[in-house]
């Protein structure tokens, strides 16, 4: 049981960092192990912003190995080395915590090639890469999380998070959603349920050059997705594809740059509810999380089996 | 095991047709014996006073504290109770054992009033996943939407959503009747055993799968039939009560009843044709 919230303003910006935060925090009792978000923030849209870890948050309940922050430093150094011999020019850094970090950088090259060189160092992983997308994702509910990166203070148009409870694989940031949609920019995927073929698809993409950071189920819809569009679906059809391809039972959120979309499996067997306006989508696991950003009566429904939705903003 | 032992002077109980034996030993059974008052008393229920009214705000209270809170109001005889700011909380209103009239302003979360034994809810608003679950008497009615698993194994009473529900609506349902004003999602009557549900719009894929019996009416489109599953003429009985039904629920009242699809079970159960009526609720 894990709980998914994503709220997308269509036409204006807002505190997209405290509303999901808010939404969250009231799904924590479904996923109390890490909290991820996948913010779409006012940014001035010219650098991308890369944020990455060089090692595993091993404070209370991971299941990760304790490393010295030494290690960190290093591995650091080693990215910052990659960064120049890939001509890549780092505009703005920041050390969040002394195992992530968030760089500004201006790079026109293929992203899927400067990725497998970044990820080659030992224990270096991009979290994500776009030029809105803000990707975190650390141990802790959601308030401890958004105080801990200061999410409070994000605008933005939309964002999609994910509350976990570790079933499939250990309680590390590795592991926490929401996954970036590598090698796109600005894509991202949180998800509830259990996949049921991820090693079969796994094999297949891996074979296609595709690449898994972790052994989560919920990574492969990240994966799954991005493979149907770098041969040229769309978002949208890539999602509705994705109801065969993949199996078992989910409900996913997936966002892009402009767009946020939802998609349930044909057993409805996860559950989601959708408050839709002119203004403002918000959808999650329990009606409460909605409720928590709109505290006044308004209309909800639960989408139906095999329902694909995308939004723009 | 017990001695048996027959005993000559009837008690109140046997002469009622009750039971004829009398268990005696260390494994001796106790048999209701309407000869005590004290068997009348229904564990956990109030006599209360529907005249008596008050309002109950629980948007600061988490739904354990409004649950007892209501349990509280109750006991002091409050027959009609109007929760303000339920907010979608879960398991708001379970465990109601005897008459009330229940009234939400606004919309409950999971479980809502699940396991409730008489009272008359109106929620004037939404409800999620599993409403009114194991509801054994009363009447419940939604104005607006529902989620999945509504009125998940209700064995009794009345449960009407004037909106669309979800998937697995009444899933495992073992009586009463369900009443879906609008859609519903895949999988309704899903292994349902007994009862009838009531579906005025469209309903999803696998329909009323591995059902062992009960009955389901849908007045649009059916996605698919589940395994098990079949459809079945409608009679003049099955109108008049689906007409009668609506006409309770206040929803449908220029509904073409007679034009609806009626599904039962087309499973043969192991030597359940050869059962009694009794003995078929018995058996499933």
């Amino acid at each position: 049981m894990c709980g998914i919230a994503g709220l997308i303003h269509r036409g204006k910006s807002s505190d997209v960092g405290n509303e999901l935060q808010l939404m969250l925090q009231a799904l924590k009792h479904r996923g109390p192990d890490s909290t991820g978000y996948a913010l779409y923030a006012d940014n001035d849209g010219e650098n991308f912003i890369m944020r990455f870890k060089v090692g595993e948050n091993v404070g209370e309940g991971s299941t990760s190995v304790n490393e010295d922050d030494s290690v960190y430093d290093k591995r650091k150094e080693l990215v910052d080395q990659m960064l120049k011999n890939l001509n890549a020019t780092v505009v703005k850094e920041e050390k969040l915590t002394p195992y992530s970090y968030r760089y500004e950088m201006k790079y026109d090259q293929d992203l899927m090639e400067f990725s497998k060189k970044i990820e080659s160092i030992e224990s270096v992983e991009i979290l994500s890469i776009g030029k809105s997308l803000e990707l975190i994702k650390d141990l802790g509910d959601a308030q401890a999380v958004s105080e801990r990166y200061d999410l409070g203070k994000v605008k933005g148009t939309h964002g999609i998070g994910h509350a976990r409870m570790a079933t499939e694989s250990g309680v590390d940031i590795k592991s926490a959603h929401p996954f970036w949609g590598y090698p796109f920019s600005d894509v991202s995927v949180v998800h509830n349920g259990q996949l049921t073929n991820y090693w079969n698809n796994r094999r297949v993409l891996e074979n296609k050059g595709m690449r898994f950071m972790s052994e989560c189920d919920s990574e492969l819809i990240a994966v799954y997705l991005a493979e149907k569009m770098r041969n040229g679906a769309s978002l949208e059809e890539g999602m509705k594809d994705s109801l065969s391809g993949l199996d078992g039972v989910f409900t996913y959120f997936v966002a892009t740059k402009d767009s946020l979309g939802m998609a349930k499996d044909t057993m409805a067997a996860k559950p989601l509810v959708l408050y839709e306006s002119d203004d403002l989508v918000a959808m999650g696991s329990e009606e409460i999380a909605i409720r928590s950003i709109l505290p006044h009566e308004i209309d909800t429904y639960d989408p139906f089996d095999g329902e694909v939705k995308v939004w723009q903003i | 095991m017990a001695n048996l032992k027959t005993t000559e002077k009837k008690t109140k109980a046997q002469s009622m047709g009750l039971h004829t034996e009398v268990l005696t030993g260390k494994t001796q059974q106790k048999f209701f014996n309407p000869d005590e008052a004290e068997n009348f008393y229904y564990w956990g229920t109030y006599d209360v006073d529907f005249n008596k009214r008050i309002d109950l705000d629980v948007n600061d209270l988490d739904c354990k504290e409004a649950n007892k809170k209501i349990d509280e109001l109750m006991s002091q005889g409050y027959g009609t109770i109007v929760i303000k700011n339920p907010q979608g909380k879960h398991s708001l209103g379970v465990g109601v054992l005897n008459k009330l009239n229940l009234i939400f302003e606004g919309s409950l979360g999971y479980f809502g009033v699940g396991s409730i034994d008489g009272p008359t809810v109106r929620i004037n608003g939404r409800v999620g996943w599993s409403c009114a679950e194991n509801m054994m008497a009363g009447k419940v009615v939604i104005e607006k939407n529902a989620g999945s698993c509504f009125g998940a194994a209700v064995r009794g009473g009345d449960l009407i959503c004037k909106g669309s529900v979800g998937a697995r609506t009444g899933i495992d349902q073992k009586g009463g009747t369900i009443i879906v004003g609008g859609d519903a999602g895949a999988f309704t009557g899903f292994m349902m055993q007994r009862g009838r549900i009531i579906i005025l719009g469209n309903v999803g894929i696998n329909l009323g799968d591995s059902m062992y019996d009960g009955t389901i009416y849908v007045g649009g489109k059916i996605g698919s039939f589940g395994s098990d599953a079949i459809e079945s003429p409608m009679t003049k009985s099955d109108v008049d009560w689906i007409k009668r039904k609506l006409k309770v629920a206040e929803i449908g009242e220029n509904f073409d009843v007679s034009k609806m699809t009626k599904v039962v079970a087309g499973k043969k159960l192991w030597n359940y044709d050869a059962l009694e009526p009794t003995e078929k609720k018995g058996a499933i």
